[in-house]
This record gives structure tokens, C-alpha cells and sequence, in this order.
């Protein structure tokens, strides 16, 4: 369609344009053009960032010494441990994980009530992995129009060839996603090792199987589906944004009325807004929607339009910014300004820029503005779960012992009248290396202790030794004389001390005799 | 009704829905979604034919897979004992000593005893082995007929005082009330084996006691009182007794001895089954080492 401006025009249309909708709605292919711009700049980062980190993570080394993997994060299913480079947390402190988890829950409301949907454009492994498969079609099809004539086509050998070549690799891609994913379960050049040769276990084939699928189908099929109709976080974020968080707003307070001929428009006299009407927000959009319509729940704030509209602003001599990020405050100022503080009257874009320019008055989104009681609380809640975390982190003891004193029976009389109750002892080396301990009673006057074990022959001195990065069960017999019990119930303790660390844990427990006993 | 309306802001039909004014919009289910369900349906069709799913007065339709959940239980069933093969024929080739001295096998014994011990023994011995009157303690280390690992494997492998099992361990005290001794006889013997055990006693009643016992019991019980394992006659000088350390329980088991019955269990489990229950039992505090030659 021509234009007067020297500003090319795409013959783009919104998915969710209102005649569009029927009861079952067929799928609209969309052919996101390339945009280019400074956003479009922080995504190949952030994706080139979050996909390394994915892919190589698991090949990254970490000596623990002889007795633990040396595998920098390790997810050890076998043997129940979690190793991330200096810590390893074991299944009893799962709630490190629950603790990340739950700031993790914050920090998306964080970053959700901030910067809005931050998350969804630029570091959701949906929109990251799109980007990519993207990139991989366009390298073989082409940017958007060719993409569009692509489909439009008859079945040549050149489409065949281009099809072919791209779901290949769209496979690959969708192979190694899959396969980085198991490497994180056990040791990775093993793992891989084992996985060529075929013999991995099933579980390690079905898992990237699985994740092919799933990376091939949402990534190169679904796309934008996923985000609009299977995604519960689109519609969760209604519940996070509030007037202050930052969208990717079109300010049709200077961008109305628009036109595609507004030399023309200007020439007759009309009021003419910024938006030319080129499309170019519609075509570069990756799902497909046009942001003049509005806030829509299937925006994921990529800012694409934003680099696409920029280029377009800049060309035409305009300010910048016709599409930007922008608050529901700052826009609502900006709008009275345009309507003269008249609500519901018409646009005029002259009023926010009297010169050509825009006006001094005109809001602009300030980065004070992020700090507001609902952001210092998540903030606060971030910081003391984070800081909680921490402190656990370092105050934790290398060592955990666990004492539970037989219910069934309380209590064993043997045959030279003295009492003996039975406890199980475990003992948690969380050392990557063998230690011996020395078991000792502590307020138990006259009482002897017997441990049982296979290594530990008859009557043992209470001395044990406790495999690298284990655990040791061992039940434990306290036998005290007839005459040595004062009363039916006696408080004492187990003290194991570390033999080389002198690392010492006291677990407090009972002495249970007969009633009647001691008195 | 009147015509269906369309909401103003996205022009699209509402359901008819409301709450506190938030309308239901009636936007188009994506095809593919539907797709989705068809093919669930067409899955759930096969689902039908190939598993048990349609319930009939008996029972159900069975399905051409023949699995159920106890078909999936059998199976379950069948791959924990592959799993545990291994270490049942070592148990089953491994000497008692070994198997205590071997972490390993220690700790499956003890393991697999202790559920053994749960189905099989403790609706006598108590679930925590504890005992009641008549049926030993076996956490103590008062062992009627031997506490070490090959006299413990004796006893449960062939059983006490059965019929069934010729190597079954028997011995039978006879009933001193019937025409042996007189009820006062009785009376003074046990005040003897009151003093045995270090308890209160009638010390002239204890004396005549004695002589009665040197006569009659000692050559079972040992002239010191501390019994005889090879018949199975307990330990009288000690703190514990089977059927209760009173005067009354003491004076009724001379009169009319009560004898425990126990079944052969080699008889209904397998060595491997009854090696593991010797090596938990062994475990509980009372075990005795053998004696050495």
C-alpha cells in the first residue's frame, strides 16, 4: 500500500483481530520479521547468556576430592545428594531448595510488578528457544516476506530442500536440549559416553526423547501458543502488575489520529499523530499481535515494536519512543496532557508536541518510581528468605547426629537385675572423607555402652568409623546397674566427637527403667 | 433471551457470565486444542480394549493386556526378589559368623530378619521381641537353650518341644505337685528359689528348701541353680524368669510346669529366611558370642 513518507508499510494484521474469531480458531502462522535495535541487541545476550549456561553447566569440573563426584552441579538421584560447586545439600536440608524456590516465587513478583513480563520476553526457555528456532529459519528461508511467499509456494524442490534443512535442525537443536538436560543427573562425559554406545540407562533415553518432543513441538510448531494458551503465567501477571509496573505501552497520546499519508493529511489541515501506520510493530511481533490494540494478555513484553517503531521514529525525524515502556501512571499523565484534561476527548498530538518536539511536560518513566511499598516488601521478603538461606548455609555443621530411643520395648531387664535400653544412632558425615568418631555418655553415671555392628565386634569402646560423604546406623545398647539407677526416668546425652576435628554434636535422650525403680 | 452480548472493549461475545462485573468472554478454542481432545478420546478408546475398565457386577471387563493392579503388584513382587537373589544365595552360602562380620550381608540379615520376624515370631515373642509370660524375651540375655548364632539357628530352624521336627529341642519338667512332693515341700522349695534369685525369702523355709531342691531339681537347674541349656532348664539364680519371679508363679510351675511349644521354622522357611532371623535376633542386645573350643 503506498505512503507518502518514505516509510515501508507491511501488509501485517493482528491474529486476534476481532473478524478473525470464530468457535475453533485455526492457528494463524506468524512470520516474525527480524527486528533490530538495542532490545533486540539485549536479547541475543541474555540468550546467547541463559542457553550457555545451560549447555555447559554440566561439563564444568569441581575437585571434591577422592570420596564425591567432581561434577560442578550434579543432581545425584542415586545417593540423594544435590552438589552445586562448593555446597552439597543433602535430602535433610531439602529446604534450601524450598528456600530457592520461594525466592524464586518473589523474585518473579519482583521483577513482575517492576519491569512487567520481563521474564516471559527475555529469559523464559520458551521465548529464548523460539528466538533460536527462529534464527535457524530464517537462515534457511528467509526474513518475513520471503518466509510468507515460502508458504504461499507449490511444493518445488528448492521448498523441499529449505524445509527439510530446517526441521533438521531444529531437531538437532531440540536433540541437544534434550540431551543437556540428563547431564545434570549424573557424571556428564560418562553419561555421554554411556549415551552413544547405547548404554545409557532407559530412563536417560526416554528423558531426551521426551524433551525433544517437547523442545521440537513448543519451540518450532507451537510457539506463541504455548505462551497464549497453555501458560498459567499470563494470567497470573494480571494479578502483578499494578499502575507503576513498566509495559511495553503504544502512548497513542502522540500517535493518533494515525495515517499513512500524512503529508497529505498535514497539507489538508488535519490533526495528524506520530504513527504512520507502517505495521512494522505487527510484523516484527512474535506473537503475532498489534500493541495498538492495547495491553493484551499474549503480549510477553519482548520489545521488539519497540526497536521496529524506533527505527521507524528515527527515520521520519520523530522523537523515539512512540512505542516504549511505560507505566499505566505515566501514560495516563500523558494522555490528560494530549486530551487537555478532558477524559474521553479526542487525541491531540499537537498538544504534547507543540514544536515538532516533545513538550517539557510530557512524563517520562523515572527509575525512582521502582521503589514503592510493594516493591521494598518483596525486596524485604527476597532479602530475609535469601539471608536466612545464607546464614543456614554457613552455620551448618559438617556433621549431624540423630538419636532415637527404642518405644518397643522401653526398656530390657537382663538377668543380673540391671536395665538396658536400645537407641539407633545415625550419624551423618557430611565430609567428603572417611571419619572416626568416639561415642561417649554424658550424665549417665555407672552406665555402660555397646554398639552394634559387623566391624565393631563385642563390647566396642564406642569408637566408630563413618564412611566419606555416608551415613552410619548403628544401634546403640546402654546397660545401667540396678543399683546405679536413681529414678524411672534419667535425662543424659550422647556426645560424638570427632576424633581429628574434635567437631562435637550432643544428642539429648532418655534412660527409661521399670516403675517403681530407683526409689 | 435477548441477543448475545458483545463486550465493548475487545468486541467479543459473552457467555452470559458474570461476576462483580468481570464478564466471561467467549473467545474460540484454539483447533488445535480440540484436536487434543479428539485425541483423547481415540486414546481412551484403545485404553478400554487394552485394560481392565469396564465395571461389570463382577468384577470387570479384563482387558486384552490382562494387567491389573494386582497382576502390577505380582510383578513388583517378582523384580524386589530378582533384585535381592544376589544377596540371598550369599546369605544362604555364608557361614552365621560371616554373615555377622560382613557389613553388607549384616545389614540385609538384619533387615530382612527384622521383617521376617514381624510376620512370623511376633505374635508370640511380642513385635518388639519383648516376650510375655510363658514366651522368652528375646532382647535379654537369658537364653533357655543357647544364645550364640548356631544355638539360636538351632532353635528356630528345628523348633521346641514339636512334633514335627525329630531334631526339635525337648526336655519336659515332670509335675513335682502330682505325688512327688507335699504342697509344704513345694512351699519351702520355693522360698529356696526365691533366695536363688536374690530376692526376699523365709530364710528356715529356704533351708529345708535346699535340701528338697539337692534332691529333686538339681540335677536339671545344677546345684548352684544356674540351669542347664542342653535341656533347655532355666537359669533359677538369675533376675528373669519365664513364667514370672513371684512365689505363686514360682510354687505353680513346680506343681504343674507349663511347657512352651515352638514350631520347626525351618520347616516353612528357607535356610536363607531362617539364617537371616538367627542373625536379627542375634542383634537385639542378648546375642552371645560361641563358645570357643
Amino acid at each position: 500500500m503506498a505512503s507518502d513518507t518514505n516509510v515501508e508499510t507491511f501488509d501485517a494484521e493482528a491474529v486476534n483481530a476481532q473478524h478473525n474469531r470464530e468457535l475453533y480458531a485455526a492457528r494463524q502462522k506468524i512470520h516474525p520479521k527480524r527486528a533490530s535495535g538495542s532490545f533486540r541487541s539485549l536479547k541475543w545476550v541474555i540468550m546467547a547468556v541463559t542457553l550457555g549456561i545451560y549447555y555447559i553447566t554440566p561439563w564444568l569440573r569441581w575437585d571434591r576430592g577422592e570420596f564425591a563426584p567432581d561434577q560442578a552441579v550434579l543432581i545425584d538421584m542415586a545417593s540423594r545428594r544435590f552438589y552445586f560447586f562448593f555446597i552439597d545439600i543433602w535430602p535433610h536440608e531439602f529446604f534450601f531448595v524450598a528456600g530457592m524456590l520461594v525466592m524464586a516465587g518473589i523474585g518473579l513478583f519482583l521483577v513482575t510488578s517492576t519491569v512487567g513480563r520481563a521474564w516471559c520476553g527475555y529469559t523464559c526457555p520458551q521465548t529464548v528457544w523460539v528466538d533460536l528456532f527462529l534464527v535457524v529459519e530464517r537462515f534457511f528461508e528467509g526474513d518475513r516476506n520471503a518466509r510468507i511467499k515460502l508458504d504461499a509456494s507449490p511444493w518445488t524442490g528448492a521448498k523441499i530442500a529449505k524445509r527439510t534443512s530446517k526441521h533438521v535442525v531444529w531437531l538437532l537443536i531440540a536433540v541437544a536440549t534434550g540431551g543437556a538436560w540428563i547431564f545434570y543427573f549424573a557424571d556428564a562425559p560418562t553419561l555421554l559416553k554411556d549415551f552413544v554406545t547405547g548404554n545409557a540407562a532407559f530412563v536417560a533415553y526416554a528423558t531426551v526423547g521426551v524433551l525433544t518432543a517437547t523442545t521440537y513441538v513448543f519451540g518450532g510448531l507451537m510457539r506463541e501458543q504455548v505462551c497464549t494458551y497453555m501458560c498459567p503465567w499470563p494470567r497470573i501477571q494480571a494479578a502483578m502488575l499494578d499502575e507503576h509496573s513498566l509495559t511495553v505501552t503504544y502512548n497513542d497520546w502522540r500517535g493518533e489520529p494515525r495515517t499513512r499519508h500524512a503529508k497529505k493529511a498535514i497539507a489538508a489541515g488535519e490533526v495528524v499523530g506520530d504513527c504512520v501506520d507502517c505495521n512494522a510493530c505487527v510484523a516484527v511481533c512474535p506473537m503475532g499481535i498489534d500493541i495498538r490494540d492495547g495491553q493484551q494478555l499474549e503480549c510477553i513484553t519482548c520489545a521488539l515494536c519497540i526497536d521496529a517503531c524506533d527505527g521507524v521514529m528515527e527515520k521520519i525525524g520523530r522523537d523515539r519512543g512512540l512505542i516504549s515502556y511505560s507505566t499505566l501512571s505515566t501514560y495516563n499523565q500523558n494522555m490528560a496532557l494530549a486530551t487537555a484534561g478532558v477524559p474521553g476527548a479526542g487525541i491531540q498530538p499537537q498538544l504534547v508536541r507543540p514544536d515538532g518536539k516533545l513538550a517539557a511536560a510530557v512524563q517520562h518513566f523515572n527509575w525512582r518510581n521502582v521503589i514503592r511499598v510493594r516493591t521494598a516488601i518483596y525486596t524485604a521478603i527476597y532479602a530475609a528468605i535469601g539471608l536466612g538461606l545464607l546464614t543456614a548455609l554457613l552455620m551448618r555443621s559438617p556433621l549431624d547426629v540423630n538419636v532415637l530411643h527404642d518405644r518397643n520395648p522401653q526398656f530390657v531387664q537382663l538377668s543380673d537385675g540391671s536395665i538396658r535400653n536400645g537407641y539407633q544412632i545415625k550419624i551423618l558425615n557430611m565430609r567428603t572423607e572417611p571419619r572416626s568418631f568416639r561415642i561417649t555418655l554424658d550424665g549417665l553415671a555407672g552406665a555402660t555402652l555397646k554398639l552394634e555392628g559387623s566391624d565393631l565386634g563385642q563390647g566396642s569402646n564406642g569408637m566408630l568409623d563413618v564412611k566419606a560423604n555416608q551415613l552410619r546406623n548403628v544401634r546403640a545398647f546402654v546397660t545401667l546397674s540396678k543399683d546405679a539407677i536413681a529414678a524411672k526416668t534419667t535425662d543424659f546425652a550422647f556426645e560424638v566427637v570427632d576424633t581429628t576435628s574434635a567437631d562435637t554434636v550432643t544428642a539429648n535422650v532418655r534412660f527409661e527403667a521399670p516403675s517403681g525403680t530407683g526409689q | 433471551m435477548a441477543k448475545n452480548e458483545i463486550d465493548d472493549v475487545s468486541g467479543v461475545e459473552t457467555t452470559g457470565h458474570e461476576w462483580d462485573g468481570i464478564k466471561e468472554l467467549n473467545n474460540p478454542l484454539p483447533r488445535w486444542w480440540l484436536w487434543t481432545f479428539y485425541a483423547c478420546i481415540i486414546w481412551s478408546i484403545g485404553y478400554v480394549i487394552y485394560y481392565p475398565a469396564i465395571p461389570l457386577i463382577e468384577g470387570s471387563t479384563m482387558g486384552i493386556s490382562g494387567v491389573t493392579n494386582r497382576s502390577l503388584l505380582h510383578e513388583e513382587l517378582a523384580r524386589v526378589d530378582a533384585s535381592k537373589a544376589g544377596m540371598v544365595s550369599k546369605i544362604d552360602s555364608t557361614g552365621l559368623e560371616d554373615i555377622r562380620g560382613n557389613d553388607e550381608l549384616f545389614r540385609f540379615a538384619v533387615a530382612g530378619g527384622s521383617s521376617l520376624y514381624k510376620v512370623n515370631c511376633s505374635q508370640c515373642h511380642g513385635s518388639g521381641a519383648q516376650g510375655a509370660p510363658g514366651y522368652p524375651n528375646l532382647n535379654d540375655d537369658d537364653w533357655l537353650w543357647g544364645g550364640d548364632l548356631e544355638n539360636i539357628y538351632l532353635t528356630i530352624k528345628h523348633g521346641v518341644r514339636n512334633d514335627d521336627d525329630d531334631d526339635a529341642r525337648q526336655s519336659e519338667m515332670p509335675a513335682f505337685g502330682d505325688d512327688v512332693l507335699e504342697p509344704a515341700q513345694i512351699a519351702d522349695v520355693t522360698q529356696y528359689v526365691l533366695q536363688l534369685s536374690s530376692q526376699e525369702h523365709d530364710a528356715t523355709a529356704a533351708k529345708s528348701g535346699a535340701a528338697i531342691y539337692a534332691e529333686n531339681c538339681a540335677v536339671c537347674h545344677g546345684d548352684d541353680g544356674k540351669g542347664g541349656r542342653e535341656f533347655g532348664a532355666p537359669n533359677l539364680a538369675d533376675a528373669l524368669s519365664l513364667y514370672g519371679n513371684t512365689a505363686d508363679t514360682i510354687a505353680a510351675q513346680i506343681a504343674k510346669p507349663k511347657h512352651g511349644v515352638m514350631p520347626a521354622w525351618g520347616q516353612k522357611l528357607t535356610e536363607a529366611e531362617v539364617k537371616q532371623l538367627t542373625v536379627y535376633v542375634h542383634s537385639l542386645g542378648g546375642g552371645e558370642q560361641a563358645a570357643t573350643q
